[in-house]
C-alpha cells in the first residue's frame, strides 16, 4: 500500500462511468437506442486490454534483457487480467450484437479476428502451463506474448479495416474523428477507459503481489 | 516490380473508402422517432438500474480491496 491514490482514482471513475454511463443525454440512433450506452462498458473492454497488454509486452521485453522472474511475474499477471478483459468483452459484444445485428455470431471480420486473437492468448496460457522450468517458463513465454502482441494489433486493428465490418469505423481510417462518437459520449468514454483499466491494474498488481509472496515463501522452506 | 505494388496498394486503398460515415449531429438528441427508455426514464426508474449497476460494482471493488488488504498484511507479516 505504498501509493493508493490511483486506486482511489479507479474508484471514482467507475462510479463515474456507471452514473454518467447510464445518465446522459445520448445520440437518439435507428436500431442502437439505449445499447449505444455499451459504448462505455464494451468497447473500454477492449480498449483496457490493449493497454494491459501493452504493459505486459514492456514486462516481457524487461524480462528477456534482465532474466529477472520479478519481471515475469507482471507480464503474466497482466496478461491473465488482459485475457479477462478480452472475454469479458466478446460476451458483451455478443449480447450487443443479437439486439443490434440480430446475430449473436456473424461472420464480422472484427469478430472473427478478435476470436483468433483471444485463442492465441489461450494458448499462451497452455504453452506456459506445459514447461516446468520457471525461467524457461518465463523466457518463452516473454518471447510468445511478444509475438502474440504484435499478431494481434494487425489481427484487430488493420486488417478489419482493410475490409468492410459491421463495426463502425471499420473500412476506411476512421482514427479518432467526429464520426460515429460525439463529444458528449467521450466525456464518458475516455474517463471509462482509464476507470476500467486502473481497475484491471490493481487486480492484476495484487496477483503480482501473491505471486511473489508465494515464491519467498518457497524460497524460505527451500533455505530453511 | 514497383509499379505492380503501386497498383496493388492502390486497389486496397479503394475498397477502403467504400463504407459511408454518418455524421451524428444535434438532431439526433431530439430525435424523438427513435425508441428509448424515456418510459422508464420519466417513472424514475432508471435510478433503480443506476442502483443495482451500482452495487455490482460496489460489491466488486470492495472483494478487491479486502484481498489488498489481505496481500498487504501477509506481506508485512512476512517481512517481520
Amino acid at each position: 500500500m505504498k501509493t493508493y491514490w490511483w486506486k482511489i482514482l479507479a474508484i471514482v471513475l467507475l462510479a463515474y462511468t456507471i452514473i454518467a454511463g447510464l445518465l446522459i443525454d445520448v445520440p437518439r440512433l435507428p436500431i442502437l437506442n439505449e445499447t449505444i450506452r455499451a459504448l462505455f462498458f464494451h468497447v473500454t473492454m477492449w480498449f483496457g486490454m490493449l493497454l494491459m497488454l501493452i504493459v505486459a509486452v514492456y514486462y516481457g521485453i524487461l524480462h528477456l534483457r534482465s532474466g529477472d522472474l520479478v519481471h515475469d511475474d507482471m507480464s503474466v499477471e497482466f496478461t491473465n487480467t488482459a485475457i479477462l478483459f478480452g472475454v469479458v468483452g466478446i460476451s458483451t459484444g455478443m449480447i450487443w450484437a443479437k439486439f443490434t445485428w440480430g446475430d449473436y455470431w456473424t461472420n464480422d471480420p472484427k469478430l472473427n479476428a478478435s476470436a483468433i486473437g483471444l485463442l492465441m492468448y489461450f494458448a499462451y496460457l497452455v504453452l506456459r502451463n506445459s514447461l516446468t522450468d520457471v525461467y524457461q517458463r518465463a523466457r518463452i513465454s516473454a518471447v510468445y506474448s511478444i509475438f502474440a502482441f504484435a499478431a494481434f494489433i494487425p489481427l484487430i486493428f488493420i486488417l478489419p479495416r482493410l475490409t468492410d465490418s459491421l463495426h463502425p469505423g471499420n473500412g476506411g481510417n476512421p482514427g479518432f474523428n467526429a464520426y460515429d462518437m460525439d463529444s458528449n459520449l467521450r466525456t464518458v468514454f475516455y474517463p471509462a477507459i482509464i476507470g476500467w483499466t486502473l481497475l484491471g491494474t490493481w487486480i492484476s498488481t495484487i496477483r503480482v503481489r501473491y505471486r511473489r509472496l508465494e515464491r519467498k515463501l518457497e524460497d524460505k522452506l527451500i533455505n530453511q | 516490380m514497383k509499379k505492380y505494388i503501386f497498383i496493388l496498394l492502390l486497389l486496397i486503398s479503394f475498397t477502403g473508402t467504400a463504407q459511408d460515415k454518418i455524421d451524428i449531429t444535434a438532431e439526433d438528441y431530439q430525435n424523438s422517432t427513435v425508441q428509448m427508455a424515456d418510459g422508464m426514464r420519466s417513472e424514475g426508474k432508471i435510478y433503480v438500474l443506476v442502483t443495482i449497476i451500482g452495487i455490482v460494482l460496489g460489491g466488486i471493488l470492495v472483494y478487491v480491496i479486502q484481498t489488498d488488504r489481505r496481500i498487504s498484511g501477509l506481506e508485512k507479516k512476512f517481512n517481520d
